[in-house]
């Protein structure tokens, strides 16, 4: 499994905008580059990526090539209810991946 | 952009004719991270903004995975990192009485990896080893770099100063040409550091990737188009050392980002 940095706050009081910071780790080949040889280094990234909050998904982004390795990405979302947020990165290559993080919300 | 390079490493060095060829003062001395824009900065201080702290995170998974012939874990011996491994990457390179020469982190974890695990040595810039070098380095950080306090050191300490001082390459340059005597001045756009070598392993973004000092050393030799030294050549330890021991008392910043 790869590893994801994610960052949560850990309390939020309820209807704060809170912030929420993923980074993970992937090389992000973009299909583009070729080896000294001048075979073509095929594509491998991440396509996709949701979020989830108590089961419901608040927000997806599609990624393409021109992404940089390891990509980082955060968006913001209000702070409803106590739970859990769900992410899930898919790539190419088979490539799936997921984390989870707790919020309490007062 | 090869070519640009060239003619601006000329002008900088018809730029740098009286050279002041003097080391940096110790009040003078500056890590990277102060030539940084904020944005590369701001990235640094959050550990989860920090690309960097993916190879640590992978580290610690290697950390407590048993591993050679003798099916033993790094933790099996060293137990929990944050104690055992503190302060030790600001000793490195450190001498090594069996084979009377200086190693480097890379080299000391593949030394316990053949001898203690009885495991296949890690190659250079290879993931795991990048993972294991990044974990226990950052278990360094805010520490000051002691390296070369050994006085069996010297000597290696002298020689990597010498590879430092000496000319070479088709651009005939000398380590310190730049980051002795024009670290305050730009190359093409990007600043002049002062060559501490108090981040790594670090992040790079122009490698998209963690990367260790050697690497580093052997892209610089590249630039002024000289013959870089085999990862783990005696030239790049030595050069090492003496990087180390020219930032000793610098506070250790791994793993750091740079551009």
């Amino acid at each position: 499994m790869a590893s994801a940095l994610i960052n949560v706050p850990a309390k939020a009081k309820r209807g704060e905008i809170i912030e929420i910071k993923t980074l993970m780790s992937h090389i992000m080949e973009t299909g583009y580059r070729h080896t000294a040889e001048g075979a073509v280094v095929p594509r491998d990234i991440i396509t996709s990526f949701s979020c989830r909050y108590n089961g419901s998904e608040i927000f997806r982004a599609e990624l393409f090539p021109a992404s940089s390795a390891n990509p980082f990405i955060s968006f913001f979302t209000v702070a409803k209810e106590s739970g859990k947020f769900e992410f899930e990165w898919i790539g190419d290559k088979g490539f799936t991946a997921t984390a989870s993080a707790s919020i309490t919300v007062e | 952009m090869k070519l640009v390079d060239t003619i601006v490493v000329a002008a900088l060095l018809i730029a740098a004719c009286p050279a002041r060829a003097a080391d940096i003062p110790p009040a003078e001395r500056r890590s990277g991270y102060s030539f940084m824009a904020p944005d590369s900065q701001a990235m640094q201080n959050d550990d989860t903004t920090n690309p960097g702290m993916l190879w640590v995170l992978d580290g610690q998974k290697l950390w407590n995975s048993k591993v050679g012939a003798a099916a033993k874990a790094c933790a099996d011996c060293h137990q929990d990192v944050r104690v055992s491994m503190k302060g030790v990457a600001a000793q490195y390179p450190a001498f090594d009485r069996t084979r009377e020469r200086p190693v480097n982190l890379e080299q000391r974890i593949n030394l316990c990896r053949t001898q203690q695990q009885r495991a296949t040595p890690l190659a250079y810039e290879s993931r795991d080893l990048l993972a294991l070098t990044a974990l226990i380095a950052r278990q360094s950080r805010g520490v000051p770099i002691e390296t070369g306090a050994a006085p069996q050191l010297a000597r290696f300490i002298a020689s990597g100063r010498d590879l430092f001082m000496q000319r070479q390459g088709q651009l005939n340059l000398a380590c310190s040409n730049c980051h002795d005597d024009n670290w305050d001045k730009r190359l093409a756009g990007a600043a002049i550091t002062q060559g501490h070598p108090n981040g790594y392993p670090l992040y790079r973004l122009e490698w998209q990737s963690l990367g260790s000092l050697q690497r580093r050393l052997r892209a610089c030799l590249t630039g002024i188009r000289a013959q870089p030294y085999d990862y783990g050549a005696p030239e790049m330890v030595e050069l090492e050392l003496y990087l180390m021991s020219r930032a000793r008392g610098m506070s250790i910043e791994a793993p750091a980002v740079r551009p």
